[in-house]
Formats: C-alpha cells, sequence, structure tokens
C-alpha cells in the first residue's frame, strides 16, 4: 500500500504544471512531457481506487475467514444480487433512486457553504408527511399519490425551514441544529406512530405494532417489469430527472452560480448583491425537499406503509454519496448506482444466512476507500505545489 | 417519597457518568475544531472491547484499558482520515458509525463472553448520608476517575500552554499556523484524547454497569454527549452540567412509568436535543462555538 502511494505521489508531482523549470523528480522515467505525465496520472488515480477497494474487500474477506467464514462465496453471492442478471439490477436500481434524490438535493445546500447534514430527519418527516396524505385524502388514487409526494417534499422542507430559521434569525450553526434535528424528527415520528388519530394502524395490531396502516396499491408508485426481467420503479425516473434538473440549475443559471458564489466566498456575493439569508434559506428548503422526496418515494415505491425504521439510514448514505461524489450532481448519479449496487448486493448476501452487520461493515469499508485516493491526491498535491514553490517546508509539514 | 428520590437519582447518575467521560472527550475535541460525530462509534467500541477484555483476562478492570484502546483506535483512523489526508471529517465520522455498529454486532456472536462487572466503591462516611449518599457516594469505583479527570482537563484546557494551542486551533488555525502551532497535529491529538475517553465511557456501560456487551449498547448516547456539548455551550462546566442533566432525563424516562406516572416517552427522548436546540437559540452571544469547529484546515490554502 505505501509503495504505490508514494509511486502516486511522484506522477502527481510530474502533473504538476510547474511555473519554474520543472525539477527533475526522481523515477519519473522519461514522462515529463505534459500528456505523457496525465496518461501517468490517470493510469495511477485508476491504480490507486482500484488498490483501495481491493483493501476494503479484502479486510471484509479477513473478517469473514476470521469467523470461520468461506469469502468464496460471499462475494459471488453480491454480485448475484446486484448486477447479474436484469432482474437482480432491478433491486440496484430500486436502492439508488433515494439516495439519488437525497444526495442531489445535499449538494445544493453544500454548494451554497450551509452544510447540511440532518437529510435523515428530513427524509422521516417527508415520509410521514406523505404517509398522512397518502392515508387519510380519499378517494385513493393518482391524484393523491402525487400530493402525497408533494407534502414529503413540502415535510422535508419544513424541517430544513427550521434549520434554516434557526441559522438566520439566531444565528445557530446549520451543521448543528441540523443534525440535532434528526433525533427529534425520530421521535415526532414515533409519536405519531403511536397515536390512533394519527398514523397508528387501525385495529388488532396496532395495539402491538408501531407502524401505519399498508397504502392502498392506487397511491403507490408504478413499478415497470418484474423481477426475473429488467424492472424498475418509477421512483428511479423521479430521482433522475430531478439530478439533471439540479445538474442543470447549479451550473447553467444565475440562480446556481449565484448559490456556488454564496459558498465560494460570501464576502464577495454579499458584494454583488446577493442576498444570503434568502438564498440560503431557499438552498436548505430544497435540500430539505428533496430528502422529503426520498422519504415519499421510499414510502409510495418501496415500503408502502410507514415503520420507525422508515429511513433506514438512507438519510445518511444519501449525504455520504453526495459527499463521496464531491458535490458533482452527474458524478452523484453514479455514486449512488454505486451504492445500490452494494445494497442491493448485500441484501441478497443476508439471504443466504451471511448477517446484515456484515454487509454494513462491507459498505462502511468501501466509503473509506473511496474517500482515500482523492484526498492522498490531493494532499501530494498541494505538497508538490508548496515544494515547487520553494515554500519552507515545516518539518513534518501538516497536511 | 425519598425512597423514590433516591431511586431516580441514583440511576439518574448511572446514566450519566458515561456520558461525562465521553463528554469531556468531545468537549476537548471540539475546542481544537472537529465536530467528532463519531464519538458514538468509539463508545460503542469501547463497550465492546470493555467486555471482550473483561473477559478474556478474566479481570473486569482490564476491560477498561481495553475499551481506552478500542475507542483510540477508532479515533486515530478518524484522525488521520480527516486531519492528515483532510477527507470530510463528517464522511469518516459517520463511517466509522456504521462500521463500528457493524463490527460489533458482526462479532458479537462470534465471541463468547462471561459476564463480569467491577465493584461498588463506598465513600467512607459520606456515603451514609441520607438521600444523596447512596445515589453519589456508592458508584462502581471507575466511576470516581471523573472527580479527578474534570479539574485535570479544566487545567490542561485553560492553564497549559498546550490547552491554549488547542483552543486557538479551534477558533483561528491560520493564526495558530502562524505562530509555529501543527494545527492538524493538535487536532488529531484532541480526537486521540477523546477517543481514549469516550472508549473509557463505554467500558463503564458495559463493564460497569451492565456485566456484558449488548447489541447497539450505546444507542446514540454518542449523540447525545454532543448535544451536553452544544448545550454547555463547549465549556467544560456546561458540558458536564449537559450530561448530567440529559443522564436525569434518560433515569425519568426509565423510572416514571414504573412509579406511576404517564409520561410522553418521546418528549423525554427527543428533550436532550430540543433543549440543546434552545440553549443554542436563545444563548446563542454566550454559547459561542469554536469558530473553525468543523471546518478543515489546510495549510497554504486560502
Amino acid at each position: 500500500m505505501t509503495g504505490l502511494d508514494r509511486a502516486s505521489g511522484v506522477t502527481d508531482v510530474v502533473a504538476v504544471p510547474a511555473p519554474s523549470p520543472p525539477s527533475p523528480s526522481p523515477g519519473d522515467g522519461g514522462a515529463g512531457t505534459a500528456p505523457g505525465a496525465r496518461a501517468w496520472s490517470t493510469a495511477g488515480t485508476v491504480l490507486l481506487y482500484v488498490a483501495s477497494l481491493a483493501a476494503a474487500f479484502g479486510i471484509s474477506a479477513l473478517l469473514v475467514a476470521l469467523t470461520h467464514g468461506s469469502p468464496s462465496k460471499v462475494f459471488p453471492a453480491m454480485y448475484d444480487g446486484s448486477v447479474r442478471s436484469f432482474g437482480s439490477l432491478g433491486y440496484t436500481l430500486d436502492n439508488a433512486a433515494p439516495l439519488m434524490i437525497v444526495a442531489v438535493g445535499a449538494i445544493v445546500s453544500t454548494r451554497a457553504g450551509l452544510f447540511n447534514i440532518g437529510q435523515e430527519g428530513q427524509l422521516t418527516i417527508g415520509a410521514m408527511a406523505g404517509a398522512f396524505v397518502a392515508l387519510k385524502v380519499h378517494p385513493a388514487g393518482g391524484p393523491v399519490l402525487v400530493l402525497a409526494l408533494l407534502a414529503a417534499a413540502a415535510g422535508g422542507a419544513l424541517w430544513a425551514g427550521l434549520v434554516a430559521l434557526l441559522r438566520f434569525w439566531r444565528g445557530v450553526e446549520v451543521v448543528i441544529s441540523s443534525l440535532l434535528l434528526v433525533f427529534v424528527a425520530g421521535q415526532v415520528l414515533s409519536y405519531a406512530l403511536s397515536r390512533a388519530f394519527l398514523l397508528r394502524e387501525h385495529g388488532a395490531n396496532g395495539a402491538n405494532l408501531t407502524e401505519s396502516d399498508q397504502l392502498s396499491s392506487k397511491v403507490q408508485l408504478p413499478h415497470f417489469g418484474s423481477y426475473p426481467h429488467f424492472n424498475f420503479g418509477s421512483g428511479l425516473l423521479i430521482a433522475l430527472v430531478l439530478a439533471a434538473a439540479i445538474g442543470l440549475v447549479m451550473t447553467r443559471t444565475t440562480l446556481g452560480f449565484r448559490l456556488r458564489m454564496l459558498g465560494h466566498n460570501a464576502t464577495a456575493a454579499k458584494h454583488v448583491g446577493v442576498r444570503a439569508a434568502w438564498l440560503g434559506t431557499v438552498a436548505l428548503l430544497v435540500s430539505g425537499a428533496c430528502a422529503g422526496l426520498a422519504g415519499g418515494v421510499l414510502l409510495t415505491g418501496q415500503a408502502y406503509r410507514i415503520t420507525p425504521t422508515i429511513s433506514n439510514n438512507v438519510g445518511w448514505n444519501g449525504l455520504l454519496v453526495a459527499l463521496v461524489a464531491r458535490n458533482n450532481a452527474w458524478v452523484a448519479i453514479g455514486v449512488a448506482l454505486g451504492f445500490g449496487a452494494l445494497q442491493a448486493g448485500g441484501g441478497f448476501l443476508t439471504t443466504t444466512g451471511v448477517p446484515t452487520d456484515l454487509v454494513n461493515v462491507m459498505e462502511a469499508l468501501v466509503v473509506l476507500a473511496a474517500v482515500f485516493p482523492p484526498a492522498l491526491q490531493e494532499v501530494m498535491r498541494r505538497r508538490a505545489r508548496r515544494a515547487a514553490a520553494g515554500a519552507p517546508v515545516a518539518v513534518g509539514a501538516p497536511a | 417519597m425519598s425512597n423514590d428520590v433516591t431511586t431516580i437519582l441514583g440511576s439518574a447518575v448511572r446514566l450519566s457518568v458515561p456520558l461525562a467521560f465521553a463528554g469531556v472527550g468531545e468537549y476537548v475535541a471540539e475546542r481544537a475544531g472537529t465536530l467528532n460525530i463519531s464519538v458514538e462509534a468509539m463508545m460503542l467500541s469501547g463497550a465492546y472491547a470493555g467486555a471482550v477484555g473483561s473477559s478474556v483476562s478474566h479481570n473486569a478492570a482490564a476491560g477498561f484499558l481495553w475499551g481506552m484502546a478500542a475507542g483510540l483506535i477508532v479515533a486515530v483512523v478518524h484522525a488521520n482520515f480527516s486531519h492528515r489526508l483532510q477527507a470530510n471529517t463528517f464522511v469518516v465520522g459517520l463511517t466509522l458509525n456504521v462500521l463500528a455498529l457493524g463490527v460489533t454486532n458482526y462479532l458479537l456472536e462470534k465471541v463468547h463472553m462471561t459476564p463480569r462487572q467491577v465493584g461498588v466503591w463506598k465513600v467512607p462516611l459520606l456515603w451514609h448520608i441520607p438521600v444523596v449518599g447512596k445515589p453519589l457516594f456508592a458508584e462502581r469505583w471507575p466511576a470516581y476517575f471523573l472527580v479527578g479527570i474534570v479539574p485535570a482537563a479544566w487545567w490542561v484546557m485553560r492553564r497549559s500552554r498546550w490547552g491554549l494551542e488547542m483552543r486557538s486551533v479551534g477558533e483561528n488555525p491560520k493564526a495558530a499556523d502562524v505562530t509555529g502551532i501543527h494545527v492538524n497535529k493538535r487536532r488529531r491529538q484532541g480526537l486521540m484524547i477523546c477517543g481514549i475517553l469516550a472508549g473509557f465511557g463505554g467500558a463503564y456501560l458495559s463493564v460497569a454497569e451492565v456485566g456484558t456487551f449488548n447489541s447497539n449498547m450505546t444507542a446514540g448516547r454518542g449523540f447525545i454527549v454532543i448535544a451536553a456539548v452544544i448545550f454547555g455551550g463547549w465549556t467544560l462546566r456546561g458540558t458536564i452540567a449537559g450530561c448530567f442533566l440529559f443522564g436525569g432525563v434518560d433515569a425519568l424516562r426509565l423510572a416514571l412509568p414504573a412509579l406511576g406516572y404517564t409520561i410522553n416517552p418521546q418528549l423525554l427522548i427527543a428533550s436532550p436535543y430540543v433543549i440543546a436546540l434552545l440553549a443554542m437559540c436563545f444563548f446563542a452571544k454566550r454559547l459561542r462555538q469554536p469558530a473553525a469547529l468543523a471546518q478543515p484546515f489546510e495549510r497554504g490554502a486560502t
């Protein structure tokens, strides 16, 4: 591992466009010209990712082997469950859709410099609002489904609106208030599920289980295709349209430009007349609405009833998708699909008797593995730039 | 009546002690500028390692060393990822929480544990005091470390040079860097102290209170610790007060139904977070967070 790291560091040193005559670095093997260096660097990046992911899977395999399991069965099972056939691909897509929706929302607020990390709570409140509309508004049908999804988005926006209110009225940091509100949201849902006039299931079950009635089939999102063949829920379409729309708004419109400016340099943004409070509130509401909508999609597309664990870490994972994708909406689509594949594979794996916990461990390791290469390269690049600029590098210079 | 008070007070203290250990650690980490959300992972792995350690070494006290080591391992991973590689601290923290929960659950069934508990130490004379004597002065002995750790942490953070450096990297890392302080190193050290103390707090749960490890034993206590630091306005006193307040609320939640009062459990479970938010909201001037909290520091970047 260390050997590899050093190698990539060297290639990065080469890739840096140095203003002064390029310093000869040891071991650059004649790759001094820019295009060659870039090719080297790309190869190094790919290699680094491969090594990093291999390490993550290796540790998982080691964990399985140490506890008398057989890694040779675990990984094929994950492959079978996620991408091997059209049928299993459907599971991947369905798992990816809510993550994608949460992630694009997270991107909007993070890009605007407001680090909303409360998607898990916003998703919970969204799912709750959606369930309320889907169960209580009659007659059930297409319009109610749309209304439920809108209510879900509104619910998420409301929860994020609290964050905005606290930020721009009382000056409470977004990170802090959004984090704390996650745990409040869980209890709000728990309260609603324990009260018959709110969401608790009617009939004998309601007294024992804390869950809602099942949604009527008329307010469920349509699903295209069925298992052995290619299939996907319409949540995926919502996710893709939303990702494309937000990707375009962020990069191609004045609003997106202003949002990004606010995030990059709030002072400069203020000087050109960006109203930080107003625009920041919009960003937070959009990110909350996305998380809430993801809750609605989970509810009407997969769970069909609301339980205390409806969010099931989708909010946190969606945030991770956004951060691993480095706040790029297009990249987030791919990362969400990767996460979806892992979860679909993991879900299938649990049917073969492997505990869910191992799947969670594997997911966590993969996330760390995905974060590692870009971080390492960034550090190497910065160090090289400092060295090239002739800045005095302190002993054991901080990264 | 006074019997009930003693019972509730006793359970409040028992529930607060692990929070307070982790709270001191989280306070140190946050003052150095890390909004450390992997404190949950540190506590959980500390609880697990504590239980395993005490049953492997046939010595409950050794479990605490194991717990601290486990918390430290989590901290080292977090510190190197976020304050050496500059990976986003929330990605690392969230991931470590998932990882710790997964690993401890997975290994729970694989390792056989014999329940073992450290003993109670009664402070001579004092524990005879009516009502408050038993809850405060007849605790499992590791709890009394708190009496030493809190003042020590206060002295180190407020009076020593190192503590000043720690606080300065949390307030203004650029200025600290210019004066020759190794910003990210200080932040890593803060995280490691947090890991050791949170690991101790976790081990306290498993080795001192319960005697064994249960799945997801900490159940979000790490986040309550974060709420306590926020509630305390990033002061040590406030943090400890927050830990005991939230521990007390938890004790009420458990005790009131048994005593025949009906109370809304959801409200009590959510109350630490709501109280912390309200405190931030209404005392925003006084409860000021470290200015560079949760902001990565990269040398030479503007």
